[in-house]
């Protein structure tokens, strides 16, 4: 009973702790969320269809590209592969995090896996790095306030979206780069992190430039990641098998 | 239900295959590759720097001010505190050079 009481007000703590991580992304995305539904009811969504995006994609850019080629009325099927086409980096955090979250029970990881979005990754792989083990009270922690407030802001941006003022001068369209920065900064420690940024940041730029968006994210991403495992493998501090 | 339901619902599994995908296939092999490893090691850095990147070929004065000094209070400050700095410079910035 007495170890029952502890790793339950453990878990409660971790669950605290996670939430308090959480707070940058919740403010960060908040003007993104509120956006989402006022453009969404532009292009012709209802307000529950607005929440029920929210609520079921929980991707900011690929709901962006969603309802803009709604409102242009393109073939559903392309709408839906493009929305595919800009989720697509998720395959890599996937990866990257199942090594993470192994230990946990399948129903709790379907449900880690559905909150796995660019800073839940980034966040618990840096936590994973630091050698503590990424918990489900943690990660529920740093995942759920992020889920809530942005199923919320896009039903009231849905409602409201008219009433928003200058977001140029509020900075709003620029906050998620800064805060994407800060987490490309915190990985500085890893080893071959200089060359996979360059790496990336050139592929990326190229693609932007000939191929285009949304396909820049994953050619960038993959170009670093091919980086990583061209070199040989004590580059990237991990021992070669025997 | 209307097609925008099914759109909804249709770019939901996209997206949630997307999330478990990965996983799915790297839990197939019993061991990881030292190089598969380093990859996945690479992920954050090489996936995140794709989503700044670009950003910059359309950044001014105001914007690359708020990117150096997030830098900069990011080598000591936590997360928020580079992330609230960053923001306050843009803001203020944008007051000034639009």
């Amino acid at each position: 009973m007495a170890t029952d009481a502890i790793s339950e007000s453990g878990a409660k703590s971790d669950f605290w702790q996670g939430v308090r991580l959480s707070m940058p992304v919740v403010v960060a995305s908040a003007p993104f969320a509120v956006l989402f539904g006022a453009l969404a009811v532009d292009n012709g969504f209802s307000v529950f269809e607005a929440f029920l995006m929210s609520a079921l994609v929980f991707g900011g850019a690929s709901q962006m590209v969603g309802i803009q080629l709604f409102g242009q009325h393109v073939a559903p099927w392309l709408i839906v592969l493009s929305i595919f086409a800009v989720n697509f980096r998720h395959v890599l955090y996937s990866a990257g995090i199942g090594r993470r979250i192994a230990h946990w029970p399948i129903i709790e990881q379907a449900l880690g896996y559905f909150i796995l979005t660019d800073p839940q990754f980034a966040v618990a792989e840096a936590r994973a790095q630091s050698g503590q083990t990424v918990g489900f009270a943690w990660y529920l922690g740093l995942g759920l306030p992020v889920y809530v407030f942005w199923v919320i802001e896009s039903a009231l941006g849905a409602v409201f979206g008219k009433l928003i003022p200058d977001t140029h001068a509020l900075g709003i369209d620029f906050l998620l780069p800064i805060y994407f920065l800060g987490l490309v900064l915190g990985f500085r420690k890893r080893p071959l992190w200089l060359p996979v940024v360059i790496a990336s940041a050139a592929a990326s730029i190229i693609a932007y430039k000939t191929v285009g968006s949304p396909w820049h994210v994953s050619i960038g991403a993959i170009a670093g990641v091919l980086l990583a495992v061209i070199l040989p493998p004590h580059h990237s501090g991990v021992k070669a098998q025997p | 239900m209307s097609t925008t339901f099914w759109i909804i619902i249709a770019g939901a599994i996209a997206t949630y295959l997307t999330r478990i995908g990965g996983h799915l296939v790297i839990s197939r092999f019993e061991n990881i590759h030292p190089r598969v490893e380093a990859g996945l090691n690479a992920v954050p850095a090489a996936v995140l720097t794709t989503l700044v990147a670009p950003e910059l070929l359309n950044a001014g004065p105001a914007e690359w001010a708020a990117l150096v000094v997030t830098a900069v209070v990011s080598l000591r400050g936590g997360l928020m505190s580079m992330f609230l700095a960053g923001a306050a410079v843009l803001i203020l910035a944008r007051q000034f050079v639009g």
